[in-house]
Order: C-alpha cells, then sequence, then structure tokens
C-alpha cells in the first residue's frame, strides 16, 4: 500500500525509496514520500516506527543508505546538515533542543545565522506576534522555560531562518492540551496566512490529521496508508490503531 | 557520610530532639577522628630522619616519632566533625531551599560592573602597591614575580576558557600550544641566520631588541596553526574521547621537543633567550637603555616591572577579545556548539569551522603566553611544558566557573597565589611543634580546597553565564538551576 505517486512539478520535498540504517537494523525499509507546495503534510505512527528517524535521514543524519531525497528538484541525500539548512529548510528536532543556558534572544538569534540577520528585526516581531509568551520570556534563559514555552521556541527558532519548508518533529510531545491546540493554530496561521509547507511528524494522531491537507502512516519502517488528512481520520485502521482511547 | 544517613530522633523537634541528636553526632565524630587517626598515623606519625650513629661515623636512616602532631590533627578533625555535625549536617537543621542566584553569582554579575573596574586599578596598581608596602623597589621584587605568574596562568585560564568554557570541547593538551609559543619565540631569536640578516641590513643590535616584539604575534599565528592541526582529527570527538586525543597531543608536543634535538636542543632547552626590551629600548645599564634614556638610575626591577605590564596588557586583550567574540556570530555558534551540537547543524552552522576556530583562537592567546614565559625566562626546555600545566589551567577554568572570565581570574589568583602564599606559612610550626614544613602540604590543602569548591560550587565559582545581549533588564539565573547541554 506504499505511496507510488509520480513526482508532479509542485513537489517541494520528496523521498523516494529512502532505507536508512542504524548499524544492521533497518530503521527505514524504503520510503517514499511527498510534500506539495504550500501543503501541511503530516506523517503519523507509533514509537519506534522511524519517524524521527525519517526526518532526520532528511537532514543527512543519518544518511540514507538507498534512494534518493529530492528538494526542489534538488539532490540533498549527500548534502551535508548545515548546507541543507542553507536551502531553507527549518526544523524543530524531536526533544525541541534548545540551547538550555542561552536566553529566548540568543536562541532566536541562533536561528537567524543562515538567514544572515538582514531581517532580524522583522522576523523576531513576526515570531513574538506568534507567541507572545517568548517575548515575555525574552531575557530568560531556555532551559528554565516551561515545556510549552521550550516548544514554542524550538518553533520560534526555526522560523527565525525564513524558512521556505517547516519540519516540526512531535511539537505536541508532553505538553498539555491548551498549548498543544495554541501550537497546532500557530502552525495552521503560518500555513495559511504565510503559505508556509510544513512537513509534521507526529504521534497525536487525531489533532495532526485534523490540521493537514495530507498525511502518511508509517509502520516499522514502512509508509502503509496514504491519503487526505480527513479521509486518513474516517480510516477504520487508522482509528483502531491510533485514535480510539486517544482522542483528546 | 554517616551523620548524612543518621536517622532524626524519632518525634522530637525543637530543644529536646537537639539533646537526642548530639549522641549519634559525637559517635559519628569519634569514628572520623579514629578513621583520620588509623590514616595519619602511620602517615604522618613516622618520620624517615637520617640518624648520625655516631660509632663509624656513618649515617643511617631512622625513624622518629611525632604523636603531637597527630594528636592535634586528629583533634582537629574530631572537633570539626562534632560541630558540622550540631550544625550544617544536623538531621533537625531545615534546609533553605535556594532557588535564585548564589551569592556568588550575585558577586558575578550585580556587583560584576563594579568589581571588574577595581579589580583591574588593582592589577595596574600592584608593582606601585607592592613597591610601596615592601619598602622599595628591589624588596618587591617576590610579590612583583608572583604578579606575573598569577597574570601568566589567568591569561592561560582566559585563552583555555574559550575552548573548554565558550565551544565546550574539552582540551587536555592546552600545554602544547603553550609550548610552541615560547619555542617559536625560543627557536626565532636565537636564530643565527636571522640575526644575521637582520644585522646586515638593519644594524647589529636590532635582532635582540625586536625579537620579543617580532616574534609575539608569529607565536600566536604558530600557535593557532598548530591548533587547526589538532582541532582537524578530533572533528568528530566530544567529551571523553577528544580529552584523550587532547592529552596525547600535548605529550606528542613534549616528546618531540625532547627528541628532535638538533632542532629544539632536546631536554637540555634553549638558553640565552633575548631579554624582553622597552619596544627596542633594551633593560641594560648602558648608555642607550632605559634606565639612561629615561634618566632612571638603573634597576634590574625596571625589566620585571615591564613584563608584568606586557603580561597584563596580553591577558586584557585576551579578555576583551573574548568579550568582543561572544557578540558575534561566530562566539556565540560556539557556545551554541555547547549546548547542543545536532541543534547547531540543523540550524544551518557549519560545526566544522566554528570547531576549529575554537581550537585556533583557545591556540593563538595559549601561543601568546608561551612567547612571553620564553622572554620571561630567558630559557626553555620541555620540563615547562608537562601535563600538570595542562591539568592547572584547567582546573582554573573549572573552578572559576566555565565561560566566566572574572571566575577564571579568580580562581588563577586563588590557585596559584594560594600556593605560593602555603610557602610562606612558616608560623604554622608554632601550632604543630617544629619540623612542621607546611610546603610539605601543599598539594594537599590544594587538593582540599578543589574538592571543597567542586562539592559546594559544582558548577564554580561563577556559575552564572551572563548573555551577550539584553532587551530589558538583567535577570540571573543561577547555572545550576540550568541543565546541561546534550554531549
Amino acid at each position: 500500500m506504499s505511496q507510488t505517486s509520480p513526482a508532479t512539478p509542485a513537489a517541494m520535498l520528496s523521498v523516494r525509496g529512502v532505507k536508512t540504517f542504524y548499524g544492521n537494523i533497518m530503521a527505514l525499509k524504503g520510503v517514499d514520500v511527498e510534500v506539495n507546495r504550500g501543503e501541511i503534510v503530516t506523517l503519523i505512527g507509533s514509537n519506534g516506527a522511524g519517524k524521527s528517524t525519517l526526518m532526520m535521514t532528511i537532514f543527512g543524519q543519518p544518511r540514507a543508505r538507498e534512494g534518493q531525497i529530492l528538494y526542489e528538484g534538488r539532490d540533498i541525500t549527500r548534502m551535508p546538515t548545515h548546507e541543507i539548512a542553507q536551502l531553507k529548510i527549518a526544523q524543530s528536532p524531536e526533544g525541541r533542543r534548545i540551547f538550555p543556558r542561552m536566553t529566548v534572544y540568543e536562541n532566536l538569534q541562533m536561528g537567524a545565522s543562515v538567514d544572515g540577520f538582514a531581517h532580524f528585526d522583522e522576523d523576531l516581531l513576526k515570531v513574538f506576534t506568534l507567541f507572545p509568551r517568548l517575548k515575555e520570556r525574552i531575557s530568560q534563559r531556555g532551559g528554565t522555560l516551561s515545556g510549552g514555552e521550550q516548544q514554542m521556541l524550538a518553533i520560534g527558532r526555526a522560523l527565525m531562518s525564513r524558512p521556505r519548508l517547516l519540519m516540526l518533529d512531535e511539537p505536541s510531545l508532553g505538553l498539555a492540551p491548551l498549548i498543544v491546540r495554541q501550537i497546532f493554530d500557530a502552525i495552521r496561521e503560518l500555513n495559511r496566512n504565510e503559505g508556509l509547507t510544513v512537513f509534521l511528524v507526529e504521534q497525536n494522531a487525531f489533532h495532526a490529521l485534523k490540521l493537514a491537507h495530507r498525511g502518511y502512516v508509517l509502520v516499522n519502517g514502512v509508509v502503509t496508508l496514504a491519503g487526505e488528512g480527513r479521509e486518513l481520520l474516517e480510516r477504520p485502521e487508522v482509528r483502531a490503531a491510533y485514535l480510539e482511547g486517544g482522542r483528546h | 557520610m554517616a551523620a548524612q544517613i543518621a536517622e532524626p530522633a524519632a518525634g522530637g523537634t525543637g530543644a529536646p530532639a537537639r539533646a537526642d541528636s548530639f549522641g549519634p553526632a559525637l559517635k559519628d565524630a569519634l569514628i572520623a577522628g579514629l578513621v583520620t587517626l588509623g590514616l595519619l598515623g602511620p602517615l604522618v606519625g613516622f618520620h624517615a630522619v637520617v640518624k648520625d650513629e655516631g660509632m663509624n661515623g656513618q649515617a643511617a636512616l631512622g625513624l622518629d616519632y611525632r604523636p603531637g602532631l597527630v594528636a592535634i590533627m586528629v583533634g582537629i578533625v574530631f572537633a570539626g566533625r562534632l560541630l558540622l555535625n550540631l550544625t550544617v549536617w544536623s538531621p533537625n537543621r531545615v534546609v533553605a531551599t535556594r532557588s535564585g542566584p548564589t551569592v556568588f553569582d550575585r558577586i558575578g554579575t550585580t556587583l560584576g560592573p563594579a568589581i571588574k573596574p577595581a579589580l583591574l586599578a588593582f592589577a595596574v596598581g600592584f608593582p606601585f602597591l607592592a613597591a610601596f608596602l615592601m619598602g622599595g623597589l628591589n624588596e618587591s621584587r617576590y610579590l612583583v614575580d608572583v604578579g606575573i605568574l598569577i597574570l601568566t596562568y589567568v591569561m592561560l585560564g582566559w585563552g583555555l576558557n574559550i575552548v573548554v568554557g565558550l565551544a565546550g570541547l574539552l582540551d587536555l593538551g592546552y600545554v602544547a600550544f603553550y609550548a610552541v609559543g615560547a619555542y617559536t619565540y625560543a627557536l626565532l631569536a636565537t636564530s643565527a641566520p636571522i640575526n644575521d640578516f637582520f644585522a646586515g641590513l638593519l644594524g647589529a643590535t636590532f635582532w635582540a631588541n625586536w625579537a620579543f616584539w617580532i616574534c609575539l604575534p608569529l607565536a600566536g599565528v604558530f600557535a593557532g596553526l598548530w591548533g587547526m592541526i589538532l582541532g582537524f582529527p578530533v572533528l568528530r570527538l566530544r567529551g571523553d574521547y577528544l580529552a584523550i586525543v587532547t592529552l596525547a597531543f600535548g605529550e606528542i608536543i613534549r616528546l618531540v621537543l625532547i627528541n628532535w634535538v638538533d632542532f629544539t636542543g632536546g631536554g637540555a632547552g634553549i638558553a640565552s633567550i633575548p631579554r624582553a626590551t622597552f619596544f627596542g629600548i633594551p633593560f641594560n645599564a648602558s648608555e642607550d637603555g632605559f634606565a639612561a634614556r629615561f634618566g632612571l638610575d638603573f634597576n634590574p626591577m625596571h625589566r620585571i616591572v615591564f613584563l608584568y605590564f606586557v603580561i597584563l596588557a596580553l591577558a586584557l586583550v585576551t579578555a576583551f577579545a573574548t568579550v568582543r567574540l561572544r557578540k558575534l556570530p561566530v562566539g556565540r555558534a560556539w557556545e551554541a556548539l555547547r549546548e547542543d551540537e545536532i541543534a547547531c547543524r540543523s540550524l544551518g552552522i557549519n560545526t566544522t569551522n566554528v570547531k576549529l576556530s575554537a581550537f585556533a583562537t583557545g591556540a593563538m592567546f595559549g601561543g601568546f603566553a608561551g612567547c612571553f614565559f620564553a622572554v620571561r625566562a630567558g630559557f626553555v626546555s620541555p620540563e615547562s611544558f608537562t601535563f600538570d600545566i595542562s591539568a592547572m589551567i584547567l582546573a582554573i577554568v573549572v573552578l572559576g566557573g566555565m565561560g566566566s572570565q572574572i571566575g577564571v581570574a579568580v580562581a588563577a589568583a586563588v590557585m596559584m597565589g594560594g600556593m605560593e602564599l602555603l610557602r610562606n606559612l612558616g608560623f604554622l610550626s608554632n601550632v604543630f611543634g617544629p619540623g612542621f614544613d607546611p610546603t610539605q602540604y601543599r598539594m594537599l590543602l590544594f587538593g582540599l580546597a578543589m574538592v571543597a569548591i567542586m562539592v559546594w560550587k559544582p558548577r564554580g565559582l561563577v556559575s552564572t553565564r551572563e548573555p551577550t545581549i539584553f532587551l530589558k533588564e538583567r535577570k540571573a539565573v543561577s547555572g545550576d538551576l540550568v541543565k546541561e547541554g546534550h554531549g
């Protein structure tokens, strides 16, 4: 049941038959995923399915052993991580990975490194409009923020590079439902108002599929289902595996 | 240990409980005293002495017993332990939870603006103060020498701080760059071909008078190059593994210096290195000397005081450069690298360049300090660049608080000054009896002080990291409350 639609000209990111290994263990067993310009695409799956591995493979850490990753028609499979980031793909990695001893302001500055600080003030204002909480916390150290604030900071830092593609790894992890709503609202807002393309990796299938235009289901390193977000939400196998009892 | 796990007296609060807790406290102190007796009995109690046998006039090794000294030391441990058990370690004591910055952090941040100029003024006025207090230039020689020693370690500490404190790369071979700087100056300044070349061009004494000022930047450049050479193979390493490789690098440099006899003079070292000059004017008693030119009476101390100001200036350059670099993208990238390397890369930062620049910059300042060392001592040999120096500099950085300039300076002053101070504790023999030599306990006390700092201030004297940029007011949050970055 793997997704095999041919690459359309609109495809911004296409992952084709990617296999990734940790030593001898194959974590991704030939994954095909496509993200079109202006879309929110979500990848759902349970623990250990390979969601984060796919995300990191796109960033070249670890590298795909087989297959190809194309970004705007360019092969980025073997590109160094920092050069991939310079192509305006931004990432809010798993576990947020903010800089704990640097202030909120400094964290955001680090995000602007790729863009060269030309639009720093403007982008800072945009991030603060999106997450007013960050402005209140501006001179506080990243490590002293609450989980939700850290997630906002991770997304805000990613946005400071003026990305064309934003990749988010489990932004809802360990957060209160209210904060999850805030963050997902922000993602929707960015997509609608700025036309930002978003690739969202999530375990929170209900929220993610409701938000996304399209979705993929990853099971044990293989994409087992693909389709429109709403459509996937109604599929009995998705409901059984990811939603029953998990709705909140 | 026993005091911490001792259970509080059952059902008691206030005065009765205090009485109950005295028994366990006394017992614990007695045990500590006995352990001390067992340990120090043989270690301190027996003292090997050379005894004259008289009969055949030959000296032989004999034993001397010092029960009094052991008793005093056991008494100190017993009383100290009892006191601590009844106060700080008392099970009844309500431990105050601390959420704000500690006293040292406050000193570092709130008093920082006032303390730094004060320390600077003290450092600038120190040689004059020393001469005034000791009643003459010549009498102040020892104090100024100690000042030079401390400032050298302040500078080395600040240099290593860039690598370890800011970029988070644990470097145990920093002495290698110190050596590269020292040998750069020693080899170039004593080189006959260079001397002849400049003698023909600019006069016979040109190279002897100007060698230091020309070699100083060169020493920094060479050391920086070696920093990059070390940086390349260790790009993928972090933490323990990086530490081991850098440790080996420090040893390799020293062994090469010992064994490449043709080039470095081997273990014998390089002697009669030209002395420092006042920008080309030598410090000697001649007509062209410093004293004659400036209408002073000749005094060898002029050179020492001048050296003091040279190392002070070099140290300040290091501090200033670090403060500036931290505010630039490269310095921020160093700190981000320390916090989280993977996050750095996914933000588009070339971690290879960031690491190499950190190694090179740190090494460069080590090279400057090495050049200064060579000109001050007038002699270099591989024995001056052992692992001890690396360990000492690293200890200064860690104890001072990684990344904190003022903390590192204070730690250097305390460690190096403290070591010197212990040399002068002769009066202690009044307490411990004649024959007690405080210098023998120097390293012991030094180690104790280090353990104490690590117990009470595990993140160093100043653990607050000062943000490089502020929007509104500063908010001090103790470093203890913030978890470390991912290794």
